[in-house]
């Protein structure tokens, strides 16, 4: 509705709206958005796209939201501006879901022309175009699609040339994919020409917004991270939306991890038998001294709790990313959630509180899984970074990241050969320097006082077997100073505007981007200035339990049911458990900035009414 | 073959007297069988004059696996969780390519709960020993039953079990182990003798080693006691060693024994009691394995072996460096590898 406004005071609504293709999925409608995406991108504009898609193969309904945005807001964006409709089986109701004064682009054979009165709608006989292309009647299914990306070059002012040249870079030593796929979007962009006449407002303008920048997924950041922060043991059990992760890091490191000499690798990437032996190999080899990582979701960390007990009780160095879905049990396994954080922070039966690492940004996700191997060597520890489907699976725009000479590879205490001199003992669990971090030997140092014997039974400082309660106790209550004092080495919290004042916003993870937006409305729209502090990892530090303090009532925002980071600052500083409020998003479609920005309005309004 | 044997107060070839071999006092009961296959792991890596500096050592959960702590006590040792050691050595052996991995298991161990990390860690062909010291019960819990008792066998406090055994052997055959034996901790010289083929087998090496519990399997009744196991143990050939170190030529009467050569030039030697077994026939030790367990023998020997497959680490191209080892800069890609990356990017 903001549009329709828009058109009618300035005629044209540019560089911001939304786009949402409803097709089949297994169609082959990911390559056409990607090339959608790929060419905006390159004129110059914010764009981010969800991929809303079904656990399923073949023939269940999906969903591209794309949206463009001048001030580079990434989150999914409430309404749909521009509705391409494909599929058959959803398309009334995506038909009715276009927001009043949007544009309705659909097929003809589809009929919808007349549902709607309140929006532009265009009909346009995708599948025949697709047919004139080819005669193959698979590739026909897979051509209707970029048919529609023809259309919209033509309706959006999409630059032509750009859109050729994502199709080339979509299928690289490909000619006759890119042939027919060129011949596909001509047939959609000069159908739009000669039959389309636009009457709606919404059209793209090239700017110069994303020089410096690149076009990347959460997942495969971090399967860069991973590569250039010299990961060397790799294990896996296949799952949604976690597997795209390991499959880039498997790309990235076959090309670039690989001897061209000897061909002989530098890694070692294991598909395993479930998430219990994924764990299993990574303590095993991060025990021996590799840089060990697996990467999973909701089920699997479920399956890997008894070994995250082990690796923190036995300090064990393990890099664990949880790409997080949605629900316990199968839940959505195609949805995005931030519900593990309370099950992960906790991992394993007993006493065990794990370092977090919480990315917002692919940029981060690059970053934190270099940080993530240096913090789990540093304090000889699982380190567990949270992502989530929206973040890992889908495309954003990112600063473009600097080479990491900055991130020296850390590889902690540990004792070789020479170390080692004339010891004729050596203490695998002895606290040398009061740190709670004890230096540690690898398997195959050759001194005679290196070997040691690792138990997740309880044991005294020499690794020896041990029942006795003080030996139980103090091992207990170093692991937790170890953790406490890992906290300064953590990546801090982004504060912004956080000198204090009446409200406050806390959010971690990919509910930044939507948490941004709603601080902007807030600003903008009702005048209410707000306090923000993201968290980036776990457990919180200082800076955090003062941001608290400095904010009367602090809105916690995060895409699960419970409450779950508010839980923990709550534990963490129950001081300040009285300030913080909840506001929650939990359906499995990423959170945007109205919803946030909403709750919040409602609770400073029932504040009010009751006088507080 | 008793040349190979330094004498136990001499130093072997690695310049090491046995003390250096053995480990802390087991805290086993007395007679356990899990003690007697302890002293023959100290002594078959003692004679065979293995650095323990290369050897890392495995175990689950359980009775059998505390015993690593009980030998070698000069190699690295990880006492795991229950029914997942093989994964655990799985990425330690992947991590250091360099490294013997021995690992010891039980029953329940590697039968029951860590059923399917065994079959995967047979199908993945790692280099280790993989020994499964087993009794056909839960010790550590007082007796209850595990996945490899015999059907009929009775339980201390009565009971019989009903449900057929997990025979690990045929499973390891099937999965494509390349070394599958299974040996007795009563027979000491059998035992010696397929512990040291499996040092110089490369690929996973698995013996199923009975090994009676004495405190909760040991009666009347019970098919995994010592006195039954004597009396039901049947040779399939009479196994001996002779080790790459001392290249001694035997003459054996025609026909009456077989050499298997092995992976660093030790030769395992069957004496044929059984004329037309050949250890080499996957089918036929399958098939020797079932008729075996229906006629209610105990079958003991050598019954697979294959030397010739790629281990793990040879199938993932590892680089010849361990992976632990390795500098930075083998680690992280060149600033050039990062910048074709980010054009693709753009």
């Amino acid at each position: 509705m903001e549009q329709t406004s828009n058109s009618r005071n300035t005629g044209s609504v540019i560089n911001d709206f939304s786009i949402q293709i409803a097709t089949v999925n297994g169609s082959g409608s990911q390559s056409a958005n990607a090339i959608l995406m790929r060419a905006i991108f390159r004129m110059g504009i914010p764009v981010s796209g969800k991929n809303i898609f079904p656990s399923n193969i073949s023939g269940l309904p999906t969903w591209y939201a794309i949206r463009v945005s001048e001030r580079g807001y990434a989150a999914r964006k409430a309404g749909i501006d521009i509705g391409v409709a494909l599929n058959p089986h959803s398309a009334r109701e995506d038909a009715l879901a276009v927001s009043p004064g949007g544009v309705l682009l659909a097929e003809s054979a589809l009929g919808l022309g007349k549902l709607r009165d309140d929006v532009h709608c265009y009909e346009v006989p995708f599948s025949r175009l697709a047919e004139e292309v080819t005669d193959n009647f698979r590739l026909r299914r897979l051509l209707a699609n970029m048919v529609y990306v023809g259309a919209l070059t033509r309706l959006l002012s999409i630059d032509p040339a750009e859109v050729d040249a994502a199709i080339r870079r979509q299928f690289p030593d490909k000619a006759g994919a890119v042939e027919l796929n060129l011949r596909a979007l001509e047939a959609g962009r000069s159908h739009a020409e000669r039959h389309l006449e636009k009457t709606d407002p919404f059209r793209l303008e090239p700017r110069t917004l994303t020089r410096g920048r690149i076009l990347i997924d959460g997942n495969g950041a971090a399967a860069l991270g991973a590569m250039f922060g010299g990961c060397t043991v790799a294990s896996w059990y296949p799952i949604t939306p976690s597997t795209s992760l390991m499959e880039q890091l498997q790309g990235f490191m076959r090309e670039f991890r690989t001897d061209p000499r000897t061909l002989k690798a530098s890694f070692a990437i294991i598909q395993a038998e479930d998430e219990l032996a994924a764990l299993g190999m990574v303590v095993g080899a991060g025990w021996a001294g590799a840089r060990a990582m697996t990467a999973t979701s909701g089920p699997g960390i479920s399956l890997m709790a008894e070994f995250s007990g082990l690796a923190y009780f036995a300090e064990i160095p393990a890099v664990v990313w949880d790409v997080q879905r949605l629900g316990p049990s199968t839940g959505l396994p195609t949805r995005t959630s931030q519900g593990d954080l309370l099950s992960c922070y906790f991992l394993s039966h007993g006493d065990t509180r794990h370092i977090l690492l919480l990315p917002a940004t692919p940029g981060e996700c690059f970053d934190f899984a270099q940080q993530a191997f240096n913090l789990a060597e540093r304090f000889q520890t699982p380190v567990i970074c949270m992502s989530d489907l929206d973040l890992g699976m889908n495309d954003w725009v990112a600063e473009e990241f600097p080479y990491p000479d900055h991130i020296p590879l850390d590889r902690g205490k540990v004792l070789r050969e020479p170390d080692l001199g004339a010891m004729a003992d050596f203490a695998r669990y002895l606290d040398t320097d009061g740190d709670g971090v004890c230096p540690r030997t690898l398997p195959g140092n050759r001194h005679p006082a290196a070997p040691y014997f690792t138990r997740g039974s309880g044991h005294n400082p020499k690794a020896e077997y041990s029942e006795r309660p003080g030996d139980y106790a103090r091992l207990m209550e170093r692991l937790a100073r170890k953790i406490r004092g890992a906290v300064p080495s953590l990546p801090p919290p982004v504060i912004a505007d956080g000198a204090g004042g009446p409200v406050g916003i806390v959010a971690w993870g990919s509910t930044h981007a939507a948490a941004q937006e709603a601080r902007d409305r807030l600003r903008e729209e009702h005048g209410l200035e707000t306090g923000y502090l993201r968290l980036r990892s776990l457990p919180p530090g200082e800076d955090t339990v003062r941001f608290l303090e400095r904010h009367e009532r602090v809105y916690v925002v995060e895409q699960n049911r419970d409450g779950q980071m508010r839980a923990i600052l709550q534990i963490e500083f129950p001081a300040a458990a009285a300030r913080l409020r909840s506001v929650l998003h939990c359906d499995g479609i990423p959170v945007d900035a109205g919803s946030i920005a909403g709750s919040i309005l409602e609770w400073e309004r029932k504040g009010e009414d009751h006088g507080e | 073959m008793a040349s190979d044997k330094p004498r136990p107060g001499a130093p072997n070839r690695a310049g090491l007297t046995i003390e250096a071999y053995k480990g802390r006092p087991s805290t086993l009961c007395n007679g356990c069988g899990h003690d007697a296959i302890s002293n023959q792991l100290v002594r078959a890596f003692y004679e065979y004059g293995i650095d323990p500096a290369e050897v890392v050592k495995f175990s689950g959960i359980g009775c059998s696996s505390k015993t690593p702590a009980y030998f070698l006590g000069r190699s690295f040792g990880f006492n795991t969780i229950h029914g997942r050691m093989p994964s655990v050595a799985t990425g330690a052996l992947v991590a250091n390519r360099r490294l013997k991995g021995l690992a010891v298991s039980g029953d329940g161990d590697t039968a029951s709960i860590g059923i399917g990390q065994f079959v995967h860690a047979m199908r993945r062909n790692i280099p280790l020993i993989y020994i499964l010291e087993n009794n056909g019960v839960y010790g550590l819990t007082k007796g209850q039953f595990s996945a490899t008792a015999d059907r009929g066998s009775r339980l201390k406090g009565g009971g019989a079990n009903e449900l057929p055994p997990v025979d690990c052997c045929a499973l390891a055959i099937e999965l494509g182990c390349g070394y599958v034996a299974r040996s007795f901790a009563g027979d000491p010289k059998q035992l010696s003798a397929l512990l040291k083929g499996a040092i110089g087998h490369r690929g996973t090496a698995f013996i199923d080693v009975l090994s009676p519990c004495v405190t909760f399997n040991n009666h009347e009744g019970s098919t995994k006691s010592y006195p039954y196991l004597k009396g039901a143990e049947e040779w399939l050939h009479d196994v001996g060693f002779i080790p790459y170190f001392e290249q001694i030529a035997v003459d054996y009467a025609d026909g009456t024994t077989r050499e298997i050569a092995l992976h660093d030039g030790s030769r395992l030697t069957l004496g044929k009691l059984e004329r037309e077994y050949d250890p080499t026939d996957r089918l036929g030790a399958l098939a020797k394995l079932r008729a075996s367990s229906e006629g209610g023998t105990f079958l003991t020997g050598l019954f697979y072996i294959h030397g010739g497959k790629p281990d793990f680490t040879e199938l993932l191209d590892l680089d010849d460096e361990p992976l632990s080892a390795l500098p930075p800069e083998r680690v992280r890609p060149s600033r050039g590898a990062f910048e074709r990356i980010l054009a693709r990017l753009r």
